[in-house]
């Protein structure tokens, strides 16, 4: 077992349950042990860097000096939000020591700056292809999988470095493609998944405004449905709650808008290997989705 | 014929944005990649490029009251692609910030009534607290029918929690952390 600190996020206590179940689950089959990171607090997410910058950067630090406390060196971070501001912010007080100084004083403990930041994608990679095949149970769903990546995995990408740690790209490379990554393509197709290419791998699904210009992220999402329904696509697999809840919730929407059909089921990429692995639906969080999943797959 | 120039220049401006986040806009050569990349750019009244490009001429009320900033989705295609490194979704955040604690008001309202709501909910439960939220924004934006029938989806599928995980350790850190961050922005 190799241990973690975990750090779910806000979304994963709540719109994105299933993400956490999954990953959990998945996590323990592959030997990854999970310590959830004590007393966390929100990493202040476009809120917070919309409206000051020295918060928008004393929110994650807080969080990483609570997995410094907790004797730990590596924190996976599966929101793709949470993620990208915690590489930011450390990016920003490796870039600014006035900034650095300011943070320490705000977050009233101390920082050593020792924690590796990782996503559950980069984490995954990291075990051979063997152990993931090894997990496999016969039938695995019939799916066509197109990958999406969403803005903040890898944008931009001298501060997420996404994929740097991942053994799946070459040695020393500069991590997986910015434009057009494929870490969770080679997962996914390593558990027996059918994978599609498409062009909307990192194409912005309209994320924060989800609430608010809600007509911008039907627009924008359905460039990504069609995209996906085009190539022939029938699932979409994420790695991000916020990418999840706008191609999840917002179909029926589309479909109003558009006068499209649009059904094409969501899954975070952990769910699909939870099903791959033998997990049922149920476990896996998979009933919790708005646009029904196939029917048919292990349930 | 009058001898004012059409352009006022305003050089503090452009060096107020330097001295807060050190982005320095005159880098820009006008090749207008973000505004092509922008996925959000077609509902902006001006693109990034042409904001950018504002805040060089120190056209500081036309940037203040623009929509553009308010739309940007922080999805940093701009900034990746900016061939002279100019970090244009900071250059956003900024143009936001220095907008909001000049008084201005925001060309798109719901967008800060939304960072208000959430950033508030974030000080008190030190979590976010999504139907605390979301009628907190209710009470800001009086849209209060909109997305309930989505809303009640959600919730029936056990997506919302209806009481806000409370501990008194984490509200206590999130308090503190925005009270001195305020007392120090304040300086």
């Amino acid at each position: 077992m190799i241990t973690y600190a975990y750090y779910p996020g806000c979304s994963l206590h709540s719109t994105g349950s299933e993400y956490d179940k999954s990953f959990r689950l998945v996590a323990k089959k592959i030997g990854i042990d999970l310590e959830e990171v004590p007393d966390w607090v929100c990493c202040g997410t476009s809120p917070a860097h919309s409206s000051s910058h020295l918060l928008s950067v004393a929110l994650p630090i807080k969080n990483l000096s609570l997995v410094e406390s907790a004797m730990r060196q590596e924190v996976a971070v599966p929101c793709a939000a949470c993620y990208s501001r915690f590489k930011f912010a450390l990016y920003e007080i490796d870039h600014d020591k006035k900034l650095a100084e300011d943070v320490k004083e705000i977050i009233g403990s101390s920082f050593q700056n020792k924690v590796k930041v990782l996503h559950p994608l980069e984490i995954i990679a990291q075990i051979p292809a063997q152990t993931l095949k090894e997990q496999v149970k016969e039938k695995i769903p019939e799916l066509k999988v197109v990958c999406y990546y969403g803005c903040l995995l890898t944008r931009p990408p001298k501060v997420m470095q996404f994929g740097v740690h991942s053994e799946l790209n070459a040695p020393n490379s500069k991590g997986d493609d910015v434009e057009y990554p494929i870490t969770m393509d080679k997962i996914l197709e390593n558990v027996g998944f059918e994978m599609l290419d498409w062009s909307y791998k990192t194409d912005c699904c309209g994320a924060t405004f989800a609430l608010t210009e809600t007509d911008a992220v039907l627009t924008l999402t359905e460039k990504i449905l069609k995209n996906a329904r085009e190539v022939g696509a029938t699932a979409i697999a994420v790695a991000c709650p916020l990418c999840h809840a706008n191609l999840d919730t917002r179909q029926e929407d589309i479909n109003a808008k558009y006068n499209t059909d649009y059904n094409i089921p969501i899954f975070y990429f952990t769910q699909l290997m939870g099903l791959a692995f033998g997990f049922n639906q149920k476990e896996l969080g998979i009933n919790k989705h708005l646009t029904p999943a196939m029917a048919g797959s292990s349930e | 014929m009058s001898t004012q120039s059409a352009v006022v220049p305003n050089a503090k401006f452009l060096k107020q944005m330097d001295d807060t986040i050190k982005v320095n806009v005159n880098l820009c050569f006008q090749c207008r990649k973000c505004s092509a990349g922008c996925p959000m750019s077609y509902a902006m009244d001006y693109t990034p490029a042409q904001l950018i490009h504002a805040i060089r001429l120190g056209l500081k009320d036309l940037v203040l009251n623009s929509k553009t900033m308010w739309l940007c989705s922080s999805c940093q295609t701009c900034t990746t692609r900016c061939p002279q490194e100019v970090d244009i979704a900071k250059v956003m955040d900024t143009v936001k910030i220095i907008a909001v604690s000049e008084g201005v008001k925001p060309a798109i309202s719901s967008v800060h009534s939304f960072n208000k709501a959430a950033l508030r909910n974030i000080k008190w439960f030190g979590r976010m607290y999504e139907l605390g939220l979301i009628g907190d924004l209710k009470m800001r934006t009086f849209e209060f029918f909109k997305d309930m029938g989505l809303g009640v989806k959600m919730f029936l599928k056990g997506k919302l929690k209806i009481i806000p995980s409370i501990s008194p350790g984490r509200t206590l850190t999130t308090w503190k952390i925005f009270s001195r961050v305020n007392k120090k922005e304040r300086i």
